[in-house]
């Protein structure tokens, strides 16, 4: 099979300013990536390059040997680092909605997962607390049977024992097939359930491994090397 | 018995150490099967590969082994168990008298302490 996701001296400028300088990058499928930067370092233009939401001003990128377009929506589930849903919308409108639009998804994991963390499915977005919000999104977005799941910062908001709840989510749910890739500051609360990590600063990769690999030679955590690397 | 990790080494290594002392202490018997590679990750909050690969190395060693269609077992021989506890008791030892060197006590010394201590529990819970 082909890697989930290829990029090849991937460039993108936005008005002048370089965000991405040239990307080469190759991800496999069953993995669970973190991918890591210091703000501003070009992880969400990356994701949003991954969903043609961006074009590429230079250089390639193909999702399961496609160029991103309505084939690959279909095997890619993504959450932005902004919300898209209405806000007057309830959660059941919200299922409805994924479920008409989405082949893959999947509503009873969805209900599962919503009453888990005790969410009012008739409650309106726009009620529900900053966190909440989050909690809704990431379970809209993890309840599609993807194939690549691209999360961008999923769990800032919510609290540390939903937090556990959710990533646990991720690593018992996820097909074997399919590839999460995840950008987050909390790099302590998951680098457990991580394979590889993907460093990128200033628009450039700055370095592709493993976890156990890091702490092998480095002898230190993946949060520590990163303040290490990136120490401002 | 809870997972838990240091964050300076690599986690398949302390998954290792840890499914080890699972097995030496009971929680899986001798013969009997293991949970799957997923649930075991889910219980321990790793991902599946990492286990998987913890799984692996335990099973070069000997301490578990496959069967093609029924999953994972931990193994019968009890020696094999026996052997593992014990060279896990040696580093606990080891350890122990490092830092009992520390401390400024000769091994004699740290012996006499470890039987003190011993008869001062025994006589409390008495």
């Amino acid at each position: 099979m082909e890697p989930i996701l290829q990029c090849s001296s991937l460039c993108k400028n936005y008005s002048g300013k370089e965000a991405l300088k040239g990307i080469d990058l190759e991800i496999e499928r069953g993995r669970i990536v973190g991918l890591l930067g210091p703000n501003g370092s070009g992880k969400s233009t990356l994701m949003k390059l991954c969903n043609g939401l961006l074009t590429p001003t230079a250089g390639s990128i193909l999702i399961s040997g496609m160029q991103p377009g309505v084939e690959t929506k279909k095997i890619v589930s993504y959450l932005p680092e902004r919300t898209y849903l209405n806000d007057w919308m309830c959660v059941n409108d919200l299922l409805t909605t994924f479920e008409d639009f989405y082949e893959d998804f999947d509503k009873a994991r969805a209900l599962d997962m919503m009453q888990r963390l005790n969410i009012n499915t008739s409650a309106r977005l726009r009620t529900m607390s900053k966190g909440t919000k989050e909690k809704v999104q990431l379970i809209l977005v993890m309840s599609r049977r993807a194939e690549l799941y691209l999360l961008d910062e999923p769990i800032g908001g919510v609290d540390p024992a939903a937090r556990d709840y959710i990533l646990n989510t991720i690593i018992s749910n996820y097909d074997e097939n399919a590839t999460v890739i995840l950008s987050t500051h909390l790099i302590a609360d998951v680098e457990q359930i991580l394979d590889e990590v993907v460093f990128i600063s200033n628009g450039s990769l700055v370095l592709h491994t493993t976890v156990d690999e890091i702490r092998e030679h480095e002898g230190a955590s993946v949060d520590s090397y990163f303040r290490e690397v990136f120490k401002c | 018995m809870a997972w838990d990790f240091s964050s300076d080494r690599p986690i398949y290594a302390q998954l290792v150490e840890q499914v080890q002392l699972r097995i030496v202490s009971g929680i899986y018997p001798a013969g009997n099967k293991l949970p799957s590679v997923r649930d075991l990750a889910a219980e321990a909050s790793v991902n599946p590969n990492t286990m998987q690969r913890a799984l692996a190395q335990l099973e070069t060693d000997g301490l578990i082994f496959s069967q093609r269609t029924s999953g994972r077992f931990v193994t019968d021989k009890e020696e094999t168990i026996m052997e593992l506890k014990t060279s896990l008791a040696h580093s606990v030892i080891c350890e122990f008298l490092t830092k009992m060197e520390r401390l400024g006590f000769s091994r004699e010394e740290a012996a006499e302490l470890v039987r003190q201590a011993d008869t001062k529990e025994k006589g409390e819970i008495a």
